[in-house]
C-alpha cells in the first residue's frame, strides 16, 4: 500500500467520523431533550472532534514510523551480513546500503550481485513488507479505538466547542512555530556555514579586503587571498544609492500628486497601476535594463562624451530604482493621507498656500514613516539579485566610477554557488558569509525602518 | 442645574454704544456640496469690535457659513459658493482678491485644537514667517510672545517655546492655535466650536479670553452652549436647516425670541 492511497484512507475514515460524530450527537440531543437536557456543543463540534481523534493519532504513528523505519531496518540487515564482508568505513557502509537498496527494488545495478548481498537484499525487502504491514495494522488500531472511545463519550456535557478551540489554537501555534524555527534554521546554517569559511579566511582580510578575486587554490592551504568583500559592499551599495536617486523623487512626488492633488478617482486607477512595477517578476527587468536601457545609456552618454558601459552600476541602479518606486509612493501616499485633516486646515486658515501646506506641514508631519519607507525600499534594493546579475557587468572591482561595471554581494553569491560545488572549499563557503552579511543589513534596516514607522503611527492615534 | 441661567456681559446693557461699522457681510450666500444645497440664501452683516455668536442644532450650516467667511470651503472639493461675501466692502470671493491675504485677515480658529506638529515656538512664527511679517530673529521673537501674551499662554510656556505644541493640555493648545491665529494681526478671527474639546475650566479662560480680545477683533463663534453665547457674545444668529432664523441682540435672542423655531430651541425643544 503506497503513502498515497494510506492518506486517501485516512481522509476517507476522517469523513465517516465526522459523520458519525454528527449522526450520535444529534441522536443524544434528542433522546435526552425530553429530560430537560440540552446539549452544550452543537453537532458540527461533536463530529469534528470525533474527526480529530479518528485520523490525528494514527497520523502521527505514520510520521514517527516513517522516520524511525529506515535506520531501524538498515541497522537489521547490517547486523545480519557475515562477518567478514562487515563495512569497516562509514562510507563503505553508505555505499553497501545503497547497494542493497538499488538490489531490492532492482534499478540502478552495475555490476553483477555477490550470493551475500543478494540475501541482504531480499531480507531488506522482506523487512520493508513487514514494516508496512505492521505500521498499516498499528494505525488502523489506533484509528478505530480513538473513534470509537471519542464517539462513545458523545454527551450532552462534552464541552465539545472548548475541545475544539483549544485544538486549533494549537494548530495555529504550530503553524507559526515552524515559520519562526525555519527562520531560525537558516540563520544557525548560515552562522554554521559562514564560521567554516572564516576558518579559511581571517574575518579581517574578509570584511575589509578591497580586493575580490578567490581562486581556487588546494584546500588547506595556508593564505587564501583576494576574500575582501569591500567591493562587492561598495557595489551593492553603490547600486542602491543610484536605485534611491532614481526612486525618491520619482516615488516621493507621485505619492505627493496621489495624496494631495489627484482626484479620488485617478488616485484610485493610478495607484494600483503603480503598484504593479513591484509585481514584474525581476528578471524581466533585467532583460529590460540589458536591452533597453543599457544601451539607451549609452548612446545617452556618448551623445554628452561620456563613456558609460551598456552593464554597469548606473544601468542596473536606474532599473531598480524603476522597481522600487512603488514601494515608496504606495507606503509615503498612505502615510501622507494619514496626516488629519485638521493639520491641513489650520496651515490653510493662516493663508498658506496649498504647496507651502505640503512643504511646511504636511511631510515634516509625515517625514518619520516616510523614512521608513525608504529604509523598506533600500532593504530592497540591496537584496535584489536578478537585475544585477543582468546588468550590472559583474565586474568585482573597486570603482567609485558609477559608468564602469561592478559586481555585488548577490550576484557573487550567484557566481561561488553556481556550476561543480565543493562544500568544504572557501570558494563555496563564502557565499554564506556574504549571505549572513547582506542579511545583517538588510535586517537593521528593517528594524530601523519598523521602528520609524511605529513611532509614527503613535503620533496621531 | 436643570434650569438654565442665562447671565450677560455688562457691556451689553449699555445700549447708547456707539454703533459699529460693517465689518464682514453676506447677501444671498449659498453653499452646495455637490447637489445638496447646505445653506439657502444668507443674509447677515457682521459689525466691527463685536462678538458674534452662530447657535443652532446639529447639521444646520453653522460651520459651513463660518467657512464661507474666509473662503475655507475652497479647500472641499465638492463645496461650491453662490452670493456675495464682503470684507470692508470688497467681495471676498473676486478673482481679484487673493485668498492668502483674505485668509491673514481673517483668521481662524478651529473645534478641535490642531498646533503643528512643531515646537511651540513654530507653531506661532508659522504665520509670520508665510506672510513675510517680520524680517529678523528679534522681531520674530517679539511677535511671538506678544502674541502668546494676548492668547494667555505666555506665563505657562515661556520657559519651553522649543517643547513640541502637541505636548500642552487641550486648553493650552487651542490657546496655541488662537495665538497662532493672532500672530498674523487678522482683523477678524472666526472659532468653530473652540471650547467643544475642553473641560469646563480651560473653556471659562477660552471665554475670558474672548471678551479680551473683542476690543481687538471682530470675532464670529460657533457654539453648541447657549449659556456660553449668552456670556461672550453680542449678537447671536440662529441657524436651522440651512436658514438663517434670527438675528439680534444676543439679549432679544435670548429674553425675547420673535420665531418659534429659536424658542424652541433655546428653550431645549429640540437641538
Ligand atoms: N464636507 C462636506 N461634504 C458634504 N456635505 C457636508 C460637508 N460638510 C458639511 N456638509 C453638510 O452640510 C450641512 C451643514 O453642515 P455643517 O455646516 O457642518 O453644520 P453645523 O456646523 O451647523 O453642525 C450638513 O447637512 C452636512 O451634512
Ligand atoms: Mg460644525
Amino acid at each position: 500500500m503506497s503513502n498515497l492511497v494510506l492518506m486517501t484512507l485516512l481522509l476517507m475514515v476522517m469523513a465517516l467520523a465526522y459523520q458519525l460524530g454528527l449522526t450520535r450527537s444529534k441522536r443524544v440531543a434528542v433522546t435526552t431533550n425530553g429530560t430537560g437536557f440540552r446539549m452544550h456543543s452543537r453537532p458540527t463540534y461533536h463530529g469534528m472532534l470525533v474527526a480529530f481523534w479518528a485520523v490525528v493519532p494514527a497520523a502521527a504513528i505514520f510520521a514517527v514510523w516513517s522516520l524511525a523505519q529506515p535506520g531501524i531496518i538498515n541497522a537489521l540487515v547490517l547486523a545480519q551480513l557475515p562477518p567478514e564482508f562487515q563495512p569497516t568505513t562509514d562510507t563503505e557502509q553508505r555505499i553497501l546500503l545503497r547497494r542493497l537498496a538499488n538490489l531490492a527494488s532492482g534499478f540502478g545495478l552495475t555490476e553483477e550481485a555477490a550470493d551475500y548481498e543478494l540475501a541482504a537484499a531480499a531480507y531488506l525487502n522482506q523487512l520493508h513488507g513487514i514494516g508496512r504491514t505492521l505500521m498499516t495494522a498499528l494505525m488502523a488500531a489506533v484509528a478505530a479505538t480513538a473513534l470509537v472511545l471519542a464517539w462513545r463519550r458523545i454527551e450532552p456535557h462534552l464541552r465539545a466547542r472548548n475541545q475544539m478551540e483549544s485544538i486549533i489554537r494549537w494548530l495555529l501555534i504550530i503553524c507559526s512555530t515552524v515559520a519562526i524555527l525555519t527562520t531560525v534554521g537558516i540563520v544557525l546554517s548560515m552562522l554554521g556555514e559562514a564560521f567554516r569559511f572564516f576558518t579559511f579566511v581571517n574575518p579581517l582580510d574578509f570584511f575589509f579586503g578591497t580586493t575580490w578575486n578567490p581562486r581556487f587554490s588546494t584546500v588547506g592551504t595556508d593564505g587564501q587571498t583576494g576574500f575582501g568583500m569591500l567591493p562587492l559592499l561598495w557595489g551593492t551599495l553603490m547600486i542602491a544609492l543610484i536605485a534611491l536617486a532614481v526612486a525618491i523623487p520619482v516615488g516621493l512626488m507621485a505619492a505627493i500628486y496621489m495624496a494631495e492633488y489627484a482626484p479620488s478617482k485617478v488616485r484610485s486607477t493610478a495607484k494600483p497601476i503603480i503598484e504593479v512595477l513591484a509585481g514584474i517578476p525581476t528578471i524581466v527587468y533585467g532583460f529590460f535594463a540589458l536591452i533597453t536601457v543599457g544601451p539607451f545609456l549609452n548612446q545617452l552618454g556618448a551623445s554628452f562624451g561620456l563613456e558609460i558601459r551598456t552593464t554597469s552600476a548606473l544601468t542596473a541602479g536606474v532599473v531598480m530604482g524603476i522597481m522600487i518606486i512603488p514601494f515608496i509612493s504606495s507606503l509615503s501616499d498612505d502615510i501622507i493621507t494619514q496626516v488629519p485633516k485638521a493639520m491641513r486646515d489650520g496651515s490653510l486658515g493662516l493663508g498658506a498656500t496649498k504647496s507651502e501646506t505640503i512643504r511646511k506641514v504636511v511631510l515634516p508631519a509625515a517625514l518619520p514613516g516616510i523614512v521608513g519607507a525608504i529604509l523598506l525600499a533600500a532593504s530592497r534594493a540591496i537584496g535584489e539579485t536578478m537585475i544585477v546579475v543582468l546588468a550590472a557587468g559583474n565586474s568585482p572591482v573597486l570603482t567609485a566610477n558609477p559608468f564602469e561595471a561592478v559586481s555585488t554581494m548577490t550576484v557573487t553569491i550567484v557566481n561561488q554557488l553556481t556550476g561543480d560545488l565543493d562544500f568544504a572549499s572557501p570558494q563555496s563557503l563564502v557565499a554564506f558569509a556574504l549571505g549572513l552579511t547582506l542579511f545583517v543589513i538588510t535586517l537593521l534596516l528593517n528594524v530601523v525602518a519598523l521602528v520609524i514607522v511605529r513611532k509614527y503611527r503613535e503620533q496621531y492615534e | 442645574m436643570n434650569t438654565m441661567q442665562v447671565s450677560f456681559g455688562e457691556k451689553k446693557d449699555n445700549a447708547a454704544q456707539a454703533e459699529h461699522a460693517v465689518k464682514m457681510s453676506a447677501r444671498d450666500v449659498k453653499v452646495f456640496y455637490g447637489d445638496n444645497e447646505a445653506l439657502h440664501g444668507i443674509n447677515m452683516d457682521i459689525l466691527e469690535n463685536e462678538v458674534i455668536a452662530f447657535i443652532g442644532p446639529s447639521g444646520c450650516g453653522k460651520s459651513t457659513f463660518l467657512r464661507c467667511l474666509n473662503r475655507m470651503n475652497d479647500t472641499i472639493d465638492t463645496a461650491r459658493v453662490t452670493g456675495l461675501v464682503t470684507l470692508d466692502g470688497k467681495d471676498i470671493y473676486d478673482r481679484s482678491l487673493d485668498v492668502v491675504q483674505l485668509r491673514a485677515q481673517v483668521g481662524m480658529v478651529f473645534q478641535k485644537p490642531n498646533p503643528f506638529p512643531k515646537s511651540i515656538f513654530e507653531n506661532i512664527a508659522y504665520g509670520p514667517r508665510l506672510h513675510g511679517l517680520v524680517d529678523n530673529k528679534r522681531d520674530l521673537d517679539e511677535v511671538v510672545e506678544s502674541s502668546l501674551r494676548r492668547a494667555g499662554l505666555w506665563d505657562e510656556v515661556k520657559d519651553r517655546l522649543e517643547a513640541p505644541g502637541t505636548g500642552l493640555s487641550g486648553g493650552q493648545q487651542q490657546r496655541l492655535c488662537i495665538a497662532r491665529a493672532i500672530a498674523v494681526s487678522p482683523e477678524v478671527i472666526l472659532m468653530d466650536e473652540p471650547c467643544s474639546a475642553l473641560d469646563p475650566i480651560a473653556t471659562s479662560i477660552i471665554e475670558e479670553l474672548i471678551d479680551e480680545l473683542k476690543g481687538s477683533y471682530t470675532i464670529a463663534i460657533v457654539t453648541h452652549n447657549m449659556q456660553q453665547a449668552a456670556r461672550v457674545s453680542d449678537k447671536t444668529a440662529f441657524f436651522h436647516l440651512g436658514n438663517l432664523v434670527e438675528l439680534n441682540d444676543t439679549r432679544e435672542i435670548f429674553t425675547n425670541p420673535q420665531d418659534s423655531r429659536t424658542e424652541d430651541y433655546i428653550t431645549g425643544r429640540f437641538g
